[in-house]
């Protein structure tokens, strides 16, 4: 993910230092002097990664370190715990409103993201289950075709948006646009607002007008995953001049290691509600603080995995493909319906990512997600009966001509994906065979036997992973 | 050093430094640079502490780890330092310095380059939010000021909006402005504008493009594309493609600036929003590590808010206090 090479760059120099007898203070001294240029390039704010540093190695010194199994293990306890505190505790929820429309408002410097996330922001809040009947409004009248840009995400959601234009005040069309959302049931409203300089004296006063006005439930900040150490001047001017809630990452799909993020937690105390990292409306996802020290560190996202898959996958199905796979079977239908999971699950990338030691492999691999389209039209031109039956399509070299022409992919595509199908399968019945204790072995073991056509898995344990 | 007085003596200069000055004022009293004067007031005499302030400030302002630390270690080593007892000598033996970081010895130009056959065809690209679309209706504004006929191709056909966007500051400005439906091949919108262009005899054509990050492989794949069709339509085109940055950009400029070099061969730089706090540092960086040179800077959200880069003024505008003082 975004901190890859940050991750890369610290397990470099702790790896000099997991699994020694001794430690010295040399040792320490080597590893901070990584540790701190990591940072520093990561664009974490100066001040921080002084702090940081010092800290570490202060605890690294103490007394504590003798206590422990191996020293170097625990320099690595301790620069994960503190990179835990560094980023805040817990994951912070949004504020809800239980005797009115709940406001939520977001402001930040230009191109931010702030407009795309209003979209995404109203689609993740009503994919958790929660039956709001959004409304938008377009306070941002400076840039020009902002509104149309809002409306254009508003048609795509199906929701509406309330506009009056680019001449009127926007503490008036924000009044109006309430008022206008009481009068139609609407119970949540998100204002677009324009981006804006923190220095900006004229445009931050008309943003602690409307914050006044209407007292929003939620004053979200957008900041951008590449900024450098100019973020904390523009989050503690907007926080000195609004009540920020809470803060919006955005953009970390990209290679930015954002140590902006790690500085706003501990400057400032303001928490990353949720992080960016798509242009689709789907690519949201709730910032957690714990599971980004260990992203950092190198050790996957397992949790983050779990529940962006069982949020995709309907249980009934996947529990009934369960029992099928328990039984051997396994045919093209599976396949395709796994696809379909896949596909609603975000880009395969982002998925395969959050495993742990696969992050680092996967850094100059580049999934075409169209090839997933292919597959799928070489599928479709097979009929039912070899769906259900994949071993007829194994055996017979007309059959697969016929789907090639069908589906209009070459023939050595179809053949190509009769193979790997092949070698899925196998994996698949491999599994079913295995007993209890083999499975649970081998989830221990990090890596199990997954299907995936990428080679070169990691050594079970603890690739990139750090035993404490 | 010869440099100041130059500066002082040329009047002319300083009126025309005053747009920079304005922009960066902030810069210089909110960001870290005005650290920079402080610490001269403070310090009298080099030290070890005084190279780690300097680290510290010239971090600060996105300067980058590796260059800083060359910049540091390039400082120690000079010899006007030794037995340097006036301050003063070693403000300008930075602003020297950095003069040397930037200029390494060759004579930089800011200016575009110009297809004296026909029509000039210019490429703009960057991450999203960087600035592209507005910095597009300025460079327009600019060259349409000096004489030129200039029209433009919306390209970015992606992001919501953003066609009428660029109609809207074409309008302002009094340019055309080629476009095609939203989630049109941005490849076709820019023919057209090349066709277009040549019928009706063009000097400028200006193309937008979607905002993308640099790690996006298709996307990128798809900038060489355009690349290609512009270099088929115009021999020797696009005759820049300018790298939209935003000054608030942290180290993550340094990858964007080489993932956009290996896609397009960029040939210069628009550094944008440097009316805010942020410091710009990374453009020292960039032109440190992949040596290409700024053009233009961006100093706020109107029109005219655009200025030639120019690294006298640039260091001028840093550096402004300091020298009035003198």
């Amino acid at each position: 993910m975004a901190f890859e090479s940050l991750s890369e760059r610290i397990s470099m120099a702790l790896r000099k230092i997991t699994g020694r007898a001794n430690l010295t203070e040399k040792d320490i001294d080597t590893m901070m002097r990584e540790i701190r240029l990591s940072l520093l390039e990561a664009d974490v704010n100066y001040k921080v990664v002084r702090d940081f540093t010092k800290e570490v190695k202060e605890k690294a010194l103490g007394e504590k370190i003798m206590k422990s199994l191996s020293p170097g293990d625990m320099v690595v306890k301790i620069v994960r715990d503190e990179l835990k505190k560094l980023m805040g505790d817990e994951a912070a929820p949004l504020n809800y409103n239980l005797s009115g429309p709940t406001v939520f408002m977001l402001v930040g410097l230009q191109g931010g993201g702030k407009t795309t996330h209003v979209g995404k922001l109203a689609n993740y809040i009503r994919k958790q289950g929660d039956k709001k009947r959004p409304l938008f409004i377009a306070a941002d009248i400076y840039r020009p075709a902002a509104i149309d840009q809002l409306k254009t995400i508003g048609k795509s959601l199906n929701i509406p948006v309330f506009e009056m234009g680019t001449k009127e005040k926007v503490v008036k069309i924000v009044g109006e646009g309430i008022k206008y959302a009481k009068a139609n049931k609407h119970d949540l409203v998100i204002i677009d607002t324009a981006g804006r300089l923190h220095i900006d004296d004229e445009m931050m006063d008309e943003l602690v007008e409307v914050e006044k006005a209407v007292k929003p439930d939620e004053v979200l900040l957008t900041i951008d995953a590449m900024m450098g150490q100019d973020a904390i001047n523009v989050i503690e001017t907007f926080n000195a001049r609004l009540n920020i809630t809470g803060c919006i990452l955005t953009k970390l799909d990209g290679d930015a290691r954002g140590g902006a993020a790690l500085s706003v937690r501990y400057l400032t105390n303001i928490p990353i509600k949720f992080i960016g990292v798509g242009e689709k409306l789907d690519d949201l996802e709730v910032f957690h603080p714990d599971r980004m020290a260990d992203r950092i560190l190198g050790m996957g996202d397992i949790v983050s995995l779990v529940e962006k898959t069982t949020q995709a996958v309907e249980e009934e199905e996947a529990e009934k493909m369960a029992q099928k796979m328990q039984k051997g079977k396994y045919d093209y239908n599976d396949f395709l319906k796994q696809m379909k999971w896949i596909k609603r699950m975000g880009s395969l990338k982002g998925i395969l990512k959050l495993i742990p030691g696969i992050g680092q492999q996967l850094k100059n691999i580049e999934f075409d997600e169209k090839q997933l389209a292919y597959i799928e039209a070489i599928i479709f031109s097979m009929t039912e009966y070899e769906r259900c039956n994949p071993e007829i399509i194994a055996r017979s070299s007309s059959r697969r001509t016929r789907i090639s022409k069908g589906s209009g992919r070459p023939y050595p595509e179809v053949n190509a994906l009769v193979r790997r199908f092949d070698t899925m399968k196998k994996q698949v019945e491999q599994l079913s065979r295995m007993d209890e204790d083999q499975i649970k072995n081998m989830q221990k073991g990090g890596m199990p036997q997954m299907p995936q056509p990428k080679k070169r898995k990691g050594k079970g344990k603890g690739k990139g992973g750090f035993r404490f | 050093m010869g440099l100041f007085d130059w500066f002082r003596k040329n009047k002319k200069k300083k009126e025309e430094s005053k747009k920079y000055k304005e922009g960066l004022a902030k810069t210089r009293k909110q960001g870290s640079l005005s650290r920079l004067t402080r610490l001269f007031n403070e310090k009298d005499r080099i030290d070890d502490d005084l190279f780690d302030q300097l680290e510290e400030i010239f971090v600060m302002a996105d300067m980058g780890v590796e260059t800083t630390v060359k910049f540091i270690d390039s400082l120690r080593d000079d010899e006007r330092l030794d037995d340097l007892e006036d301050m003063k000598l070693l403000q300008e033996i930075i602003v020297d310095k950095m003069f040397d970081l930037y200029l390494k010895g060759e004579i930089v130009n800011s200016n575009l380059n110009v297809n004296k056959e026909g029509l000039s065809v210019y490429l703009f690209v960057g991450v999203n939010g960087s600035g592209k679309t507005t910095s597009i209706a300025k460079v327009a504004n600019k060259l349409k000021k000096e004489g030129k006929k200039v029209c433009m191709a919306a390209g970015d056909t992606f992001r919501a909006g953003a066609i009428k966007q660029l109609k809207i500051w074409g309008d302002r400005v009094g340019c055309p402005v080629i476009t095609k439906e939203e989630g049109s091949d941005p490849s076709a919108v820019i023919f057209d504008g090349i066709k277009f262009a040549k019928e009706n005899g063009y000097d400028v054509l200006l193309c937008d493009t979607a905002g993308r990050l640099q790690t996006k492989v298709n996307l990128m794949k798809e900038l060489e594309k355009i690349k290609r069709v512009i270099s088929r339509e115009v021999p020797n085109a696009p005759h820049d493609t300018l790298l939209v940055i935003d000054a608030t950009t942290g180290q993550n400029g340094l990858n964007q600036a080489k993932s956009f070099i290996e896609a397009t061969d960029i040939s210069g730089i628009i550094l944008t929003k440097l009316d805010g706090t942020a410091k710009g540092g990374i453009v020292l960086a960039i032109r440190d590590v992949y040596n290409v040179p700024i053009k233009f800077i961006g100093l706020g959200e109107k029109m005219d808010d655009l200025e030639y880069f120019d690294l006298e003024k640039y260091i001028y505008g840093l550096f402004a206090e300091l020298i009035e003082e003198e």
